[in-house]
């Protein structure tokens, strides 16, 4: 599915625009791309199963798993309840009176 | 600062759409299943803790009761790792919201007593006088056994529900106090940063052991009625 690029690539690759993962895609060609991707519902969940698996198979499922694997999860879970509540946050700014 | 204390406990939503759901459905994501008899590392050692939980909750009860061994495992784990990621910091944790306790534990208990009148009626009214009572104390004993049998639900919901938000809140308080405390007095600073950290332990204790005595209380019922 990688198109091979040389130091002269250009668009004649002979990869579709669709098949193409993001970080191949030029940037000329980025809103077609994303005008063809699948959004039905099982489109978008076939894409979070994907990502899941690929954060699954590369930290996980190894042989000597480590604690990182799962503290990376955890800071991203952190980091998306702060974003949740930074609405109620934004008072407790450093200030003289609150 | 009284608004932003209770802040931490509202159900967050998106647009209106309650979004706890998908909070309640993180603790599953983090423990993975396999297919697998020999695994890596990590799921070893989830295997191992559940394998060592379940024995440990199980060998009390008859077979009858043996039946509900998923249901009560699945509970511990849920409530366990629900209670341990409500302690990192801007969480939600749903077990502090009573509704969820209280569908939690209507249904076990009601389930365990309803089974019990079901198979073994005699036993199981048995319960509402204890042995050895004298004579003119029977009616006003049998109220009393009945009050206590009916309010174990509440019990039961209420019980998790204010131990893990009074944990919660009593962090909240004193996090702030050594906040406040660090630009006017440092030792006091210290003392209470100490304190804090003590908090913290009893907190990582507390939301264990309140899973453990949540599906404790409920396997006794159940063992109580079958």
């Amino acid at each position: 599915m990688a198109s091979v690029v040389g130091i002269f690539s250009h668009s004649s690759v002979s990869v579709p625009v669709k098949d193409k993962k993001l970080l191949e895609v030029k940037l000329g060609e980025l809103p077609s791309w994303i005008l063809m991707r699948d959004f039905s519902p099982s489109g978008i969940f076939g894409a979070f199963q994907r990502g899941y698996y690929r954060y699954y198979n590369k930290y996980i499922n190894v042989k000597k798993g480590s604690i990182s694997g799962i503290t990376m999860v955890l800071a991203c879970y952190v980091l998306f309840s702060y974003s949740f509540s930074y609405k109620h946050l934004k008072h407790e700014r450093l200030r003289k009176y609150h | 600062m009284n608004e932003n204390l209770f802040a931490s406990f509202i159900a967050p939503t998106i647009l209106g759409l309650p979004a706890a759901v998908l909070i309640i459905l993180l603790p599953p994501l983090l423990i993975p299943t396999s297919k697998y008899l020999i695994n890596n590392r990590l799921i070893t050692t989830q295997q191992w803790l559940i394998k060592l939980t379940s024995k440990q909750m199980m060998t009390m009860h008859n077979t009858k009761g043996r039946t509900w061994s998923l249901m009560l495992v699945s509970l511990i784990i849920f409530i366990a790792t629900t209670n341990l990621l409500g302690l990192l910091p801007y969480s939600f944790t749903p077990t502090t919201q009573l509704s969820m306790n209280l569908a939690m534990a209507i249904p076990l208990w009601a389930g365990a007593v309803i089974m019990g009148f079901r198979s073994k009626i005699k036993n199981a009214l048995a319960h509402f006088l204890p042995q050895g009572t004298p004579t003119p104390l029977i009616p006003m004993l049998v109220i009393i056994e009945t009050i206590s049998l009916l309010i174990q639900p509440m019990a039961l919901a209420v019980r998790l529900t204010a131990n893990i938000t009074a944990g919660h809140l009593l962090m909240h308080l004193i996090g702030s106090a050594t906040l406040a405390m660090s630009t006017i007095n440092l030792p006091s600073t210290l003392i209470i940063f100490t304190i804090l950290i003590l908090l913290t332990i009893l907190e990582i204790a507390v939301a264990l052991i309140q899973a453990y005595v949540f599906t404790l209380l409920v396997s006794l019922y159940l063992h109580d009625n079958t």
